[in-house]
Order: structure tokens, then C-alpha cells, then sequence
């Protein structure tokens, strides 16, 4: 489908809504934002807008709408699946500058953000009044508008869930510049069809959202690590849902093994503690009281030692030794990504009790392929961060060599009832899995609210589906 | 080989409660850790033993009888023994009391080859409670080691770092050492050696014990420092917008940073 170009007069436009300053025309883009986080998929917008408020973001769809032109939006673009990358040009709506904390109502437990706040400013702003908010993705430099975009999951989801679960409600843009309201600071809501959960993980082609109201708990004031040192993969990874089952509920459970630790600690120059083991389960617990997070750390330590064959149980209790443990684990990305020219990464999810078969699984891949796959996960949620990497391969190698891995992984993933994206998203890279994934049926239905909300197609557009 | 490994239970956060009268820290069990440095300290004394396994490792610290929480940490972390050292009339000691209480504990001890302290401690900061040991004993003394080079029958080889060149040295045991962080990572405690270690039980000593009985050697009455005010550190964050093409915004990033000496 043909978008308008945008000439001098959509120029002119822009800028009497956001202004000379926010505007930045196709010669002046930095190549920043002609990628993602990944860098795989590039693509320059005709025009790159910062914008400061919803009724600008109402202004420019309701524009873009009549005139044809294709609508990205951007948050901190540390997506890794092309989400925010305007492939068909147009316009780059960028939400970065929207980065104020609008209310903290304590009394029903709510924050309402703007989509340009930063995960980490979340994090400190309701840590600072002993106030929790729960989703933990890696990358901290995310917006919230990002995060709601993709149902961003991370380390913490076992206990409490994705980001989905802390969404209480949503103000939207519509495609045609409607401003509408989605949920709110309600606790419970049988009200219809929830067109708040339709947004979150719609990855920018549903709707802009302009504001997020979203749920807080008081702030667990204890929280430990453990360290879990196994002989081998299997062991380590057969030991989760035993874990998971032994009435002790952790925050997180990751897993860790020397062959993908070694670029961790090369890259930030410093040793994981106790690092001569082959494989790790690195378990969290939080609670209000040290008493019930000792007594979990007790029960789980005597499990792992005495029933599920652990070598032993280190206790990661003080900020230093978080540190040290949790950098390296927080370092695996870009220890990755500094190990090789370029990374593409398979981001499934699938039951946690088929992770050591899969595993095995793209051993043997990396073996028959002749390409590098180093990889790390959430062993507690079964969704695992996989990535090829390009070392030495010629680009036509790396293209051929990365189209049949990866249609492997997900053919594989799909045997055990897992999905294509965990937390990632489909974004522009994973549509063809996505479609592989979920059939004809489920693509129609997709199409079918996707025109629903947007009947020009000029949100988003050649994403997802 | 005998080592000893002097350490200390420090407050966990920055946030404690100073006594209004005396100056000194009001300590909360609840609120309290093992002195960061002293991680490193204990890695050390490891890093010998590991070099000569006949080597035992005693940790030893002077506080409250809750401090014997952090000996039993160093007991988790590898260390063959822990001994308290605790006194009521150990209290409100200053830098000098303080080494003087943990000299006579050392010699309680007897035929100590290598005593080890971490640089520092983060309450007291003073980076002196080693160096004051060793004159004590009249044993030498390193400081800022941050490797065990070389382990002899009467020598060790060290490697220290100041802040313009790093320094080996040999140096002739009896010695004491204080280790400076650096790139090695301290061990975890482990849940194995707790379960070993279940029927440990921690020595402590009490001044009646020591070869020196004058109390007016120990706490408050032996500290010649006053102490007029305790407070945290300021942990104001100061910002600075700086304006200016790639290479101005380069160029007064450099300096900002030499200046604060982060380069």
C-alpha cells in the first residue's frame, strides 16, 4: 500500500503543531532512528517529530488520517524486533519528550505517566515512598509506552506477572485523532470488551497511547538472591519446577551457564563469585519482613542441596553481593552483542518443563549450522533469550544461516505449545513465525481489529501482522 | 600458617541514628552488615590458603555480642574459626582503642603468621585500625594490597596499588596486610558450610581475658579522639546542563571528568 509523500506543505504542518524546534526534516534524521536497538532492520522516516502533548498527537493523526501518511511511534527505541522503525516512512512520532509523572494517588495505589517516562524514573519515584512497581525488563531505559506496547515481561514475571498485570487503565489516539479512555484506577472492570488489554502489545498499530494509569503495592522491604551452582544444564534446569512447586514463591528464577557467563565477565572485567560451576539457578525472594524471606531462603536451600542434586546454596544478601551476582547477569546483552559484529535473537517462551530438551535442541542447531548461539533465560517463565551470532560469516551466509535456525527454533518451540515472542514482541522481524504460530484463523481475527481501529492502515503499518 | 582476619559489622545504609551525648553511632542489629571492604580481606586470606591448604584462617571481631553475625558469615565464607571479642567496657572505642583491643586479642591468639584487615571500614573510614594493629604487635605492615603474589616460609610477596603506581613488595612475616577492593570477587557464603558449621561455637572474649586488665586502655576511656558530630554523608546530586556542538559537549565532558578525577 502507496503512502503519501510528505512535501512542503505537511512540513509546514508538523511545525505549526510542535513547532521549528521538534521538527526534523528527512536531511537532518540521525541514523539512531532509522533502527531499533538490534540494528537488523533499518528504515528512515520522511520526517521526525518530538511531540509534547496528546491533544499535538491528536493534531498530527487526525492529519496523517486524511492525507495517507504512515504514523511510528518511538519511545527510547530499545525495542529488538523493528517495532519502532518506520519502514514505510512517514512520520516518526516521537513520545520521548512526555516524560512527566502526572499524579501519585496513594490511596487507591495508582500512578498515571505519560508514555515518555523512563521504566528506571518509575522505579525510583514510587521506591522513594516505599511503593512498588513490579515489571522488571532488562533494559531500564525503556519507556513505559514501549513497555505497555510489547506487554513487556523480565525477571520478576513468576511472581508478578508482565506488564499487563499493572496496567490499570490507558488514554489512547486513535488513528483518526479521537482521544479515548480505556479502563482507569478501577481495581476490577467486567465492562465489555477490554480494549485496555487489546492495546498493550498491539506494538503502536492499535493506537498512540498518551497516558498510562498504572497499579502500584507496597513496597516488599527485604529481598535476597541465591546462587545455585549444579553440575551440569539438565540438572540445573530440571530443578525449576520443583523449585516452583516447593511452596516458596520466588520473585524470579534465571538461568546461568559458563559457556554464556564467560562473555558477561569479560565484558564488564569482573568474575561472578563462585564462579567454577558449569550451570547456576540464580533464585530471588521479597517479602515484607526478613523473618518470612529467611525462612523461604531456608526452605529452598535445604530443597535444592538435599532433594534436587544443587552443589551447593550461596546467599547473595548485601547490595555488594547483588552486585556483583545481578551485573553479570544484567550484562548478558550487550556482553553478547560486544562479542560479535552483528546478533538477531529468538526471544520464545515455552513450558518451563521442555527447556532442557530445547536446549539440547539448539546445541545440536549451533553445531549442524556452524554459527554461534549463545544464549540466557527466565527459567522461571520458560521464556528463553536466544541470539545468532555473525562473527565471521559472509552477509549471505548470516541471511541463510539465520532464515533456516530461526524457522527451526520456532518449529520447535511450536511442538511444546510455545510462542514466538515472550516479551520481545513481533514487531516487523517476527511477523512470518507469528503467522507460522498462530494460523489463518487467528490472522483474519488479528486483520480484522487491526482495520477495526485503524481502517487506513497508516498506524504501525507491516508490523505485527 | 596461621591467619587472622579482623573484621567488622558496619550499618547496613547510611541512615543511623548518632548518640547526642557521646557522638557515637547507635548501632541496630536489624540495620547492619559486614564491612564491604572486609569481603575482600577475607578473599585474601582465602587466596592463601588455597596456595598453602595447610594454612587456618581465624576471623576475629571486636562488638556487641550481635556482631558474632558477621563471624559466622566468615565462617560461611570459608574461615576455620571466629572469635568475639566483647566488653561492655569496649565500648565507644575510638581508632587507637579499638587496635589496641584487637593487638591484645591477637596475641591472646599467638603465633599469628599473616593478620589481614580490610582497608577500611564504611562507618568509621578512618583507614588506621590496621596500620595501629601491626605497631602494637610491632609486626610490618602493608597497605592497599590487592593481590598475594608469592606465599614463602618466612616472606610473602605482595602486590599493593596507590594512586599513582602499584607497588610489589616482600615482606617478612609476622605481617599484617589491609586489602584494598579490587578485581577479585568475594566468595558467597555458602548454605553447605552453614549446615557444617551448625554446632560451631564462636570463642568470646572478654576483657578479663586479655594480658592487659586496665580498663582504662580500652573504650571510651582509652579513646584520646573526640568525636564533636557524627552525620551521613551528603548524597545531594548536583546537575549540569552543558550546551554546544559534538565536539564543545566532547571537549567539556573530558574536562568534568579529569576534574573529578574519574580519568
Amino acid at each position: 500500500m502507496a503512502y503519501k509523500s510528505i512535501d512542503k506543505e505537511d512540513v509546514l504542518f508538523f511545525k505549526s503543531i510542535v513547532g521549528e524546534k521538534c521538527t526534523i526534516e528527512k536531511s537532518n534524521i540521525e541514523v539512531d532512528f532509522s533502527h531499533d536497538e538490534l540494528q537488523t532492520i533499518s528504515g528512515y522516516p520522511d520526517i521526525h517529530l518530538y511531540v509534547n502533548d496528546k491533544l499535538q498527537i491528536q493534531n498530527i493523526m487526525k492529519y496523517a488520517n486524511q492525507h495517507n501518511i504512515a504514523v511510528t511511534v518511538r519511545g527510547s527505541g530499545t525495542g529488538l524486533v523493528g517495532a519502532c522503525v518506520p519502514v514505510n516512512g512517514g512520520v516518526l512520532l516521537d513520545t520521548s519528550q512526555m516524560h512527566k509523572i502526572l499524579e501519585l494517588d496513594k490511596d487507591n495505589m495508582t500512578l498515571r505517566v505519560e508514555p515518555g517516562v523512563l521504566l528506571m524514573d518509575i522505579a525510583n519515584y514510587v521506591e522513594k515512598v516505599d511503593l512498588f512497581y513490579a515489571p522488571d525488563p532488562g533494559e531500564k531505559s525503556a519507556t513505559i509506552g514501549g513497555n505497555i506496547s510489547t506487554n513487556a515481561g523480565g525477571m520478576r514475571a513468576i511472581k508478578y506477572g508482565v506488564t499487563r498485570d499493572w496496567v490499570r487503565g490507558l488514554e489512547v489516539v486513535l488513528a483518526n485523532g479521537e482521544l479515548v479512555s480505556f479502563g482507569g484506577k478501577v481495581v476490577k472492570n467486567s465492562s465489555g470488551y477490554s480494549l485496555k488489554d487489546l492495546m498493550i502489545g498491539s506494538e503502536g498499530t492499535l493506537g498512540i497511547i498518551v497516558e498510562a494509569t498504572l497499579k502500584l503495592i507496597p513496597l516488599p522491604k527485604e529481598t535476597v538472591s541465591l546462587l545455585i551452582p549444579f553440575e551440569n544444564r539438565t540438572n540445573a534446569i530440571d530443578a525449576v519446577p520443583k523449585i516452583i512447586n516447593g511452596h516458596t514463591l520466588p520473585t524470579a528464577i534465571e538461568f546461568l551457564e559458563k559457556s554464556s557467563l564467560k562473555f558477561s565477565e569479560e565484558y564488564l572485567g569482573k568474575k561472578l563469585p563462585n564462579d567454577d560451576y558449569e550451570a547456576y539457578l540464580l533464585i530471588s525472594y521479597d517479602g515484607s519482613t526478613k523473618d518470612s524471606v529467611d525462612y523461604d531462603v531456608e526452605v529452598v536451600s535445604d530443597l535444592c542441596v538435599n532433594q534436587l542434586g544443587a552443589i551447593d546454596v550461596y546467599l547473595v544478601d548485601t547490595e555488594e553481593r547483588k552486585k556483583s551476582v545481578w551485573s553479570a547477569r544484567g550484562a548478558f546483552l550487550e556482553a553478547i552483542k560486544a562479542s560479535t559484529s552483528l546478533i538477531d535473537e529468538c526471544d520464545v517462551v515455552i513450558p518451563r518443563t521442555n527447556i532442557t530438551e530445547y536446549l539440547d535442541f539448539t546445541h545440536q542447531l549451533s553445531e549442524e549450522l556452524e554459527i554461534r548461539i549463545p544464549y540466557f533465560g527466565h527459567a522461571g517463565d520458560g521464556n528463553l533469550h536466544i541470539y545468532f551470532c555473525k562473527d565471521n560469516l559472509s552477509d549471505d551466509d548470516w541471511l541463510n544461516k539465520t532464515n533456516i535456525g530461526f524457522k527451526k527454533m520456532y518449529d520447535k518451540a511450536f511442538e511444546f505449545g510455545g510462542k514466538v515472542s515472550g516479551e520481545h514482541g513481533i514487531g516487523y522481524a517476527k511477523r512470518a513465525y507469528l503467522k507460522d504460530q498462530v494460523g489463518d484463523i487467528q490472522v483474519e481475527l488479528m486483520k480484522g481489529i487491526k482495520k477495526t481501529f485503524d481502517p487506513n492502515n497508516i498506524l504501525n503499518p507491516n508490523k505485527v501482522i | 600458617m596461621k591467619i587472622v582476619t579482623c573484621i567488622k559489622q558496619v550499618p547496613a545504609s547510611s541512615n543511623v541514628e548518632v548518640d547526642p551525648v557521646t557522638g557515637v553511632l547507635i548501632r541496630d542489629s536489624n540495620n547492619a552488615k559486614l564491612n564491604p571492604y572486609d569481603l575482600y580481606a577475607l578473599e585474601a586470606s582465602f587466596s592463601i590458603k588455597e596456595k598453602n591448604p595447610n594454612a587456618t584462617i581465624t576471623a576475629i571481631t571486636m562488638g556487641p555480642p550481635n556482631a558474632k553475625s558477621v563471624l559466622k558469615e566468615a565462617l560461611y565464607m570459608g574461615t576455620d574459626e571466629a572469635v568475639l571479642v566483647t566488653d561492655r567496657r569496649f565500648a565507644g572505642a575510638d581508632v587507637l582503642a579499638t587496635s589496641y583491643t584487637l593487638s591484645q586479642l591477637i596475641k591472646l591468639i599467638g603465633e599469628v603468621d599473616i593478620i589481614i584487615c580490610g582497608k577500611q571500614t564504611t562507618d568509621g573510614d578512618t583507614a588506621q585500625v590496621g596500620p595501629e594493629i601491626a605497631e602494637f604487635l610491632g609486626v610490618p605492615h602493608i597497605p592497599y594490597v590487592i593481590e598475594i603474589l608469592e606465599i614463602l616460609d618466612d616472606k610473602i610477596v605482595v602486590k599493593s596499588t596507590y594512586d599513582t603506581h602499584d607497588e610489589i613488595n616482600e615482606i617478612k612475616l609476622p605481617c599484617l596486610l589491609t586489602i584494598e577492593k579490587s578485581n577479585l570477587t568475594p566468595r558467597l557464603p555458602s548454605y553447605k558450610r552453614k549446615i557444617k558449621m551448625k554446632n560451631y561455637q564462636i570463642d568470646t572474649v572478654t576483657l578479663d581475658q586479655l594480658n592487659d586488665k586496665n580498663p582504662k586502655h580500652y573504650g571510651l576511656n582509652g579513646s584520646p579522639t573526640q568525636v564533636e558530630e557524627i552525620f551521613p554523608p551528603s548524597n545531594e546530586m548536583k546537575s549540569k546542563f552543558i550546551e554546544g556542538n559534538k565536539e564543545t559537549l566532547a571537549h567539556e565532558l573530558y574536562k568534568i571528568l579529569d576534574e573529578n578525577k574519574f580519568l
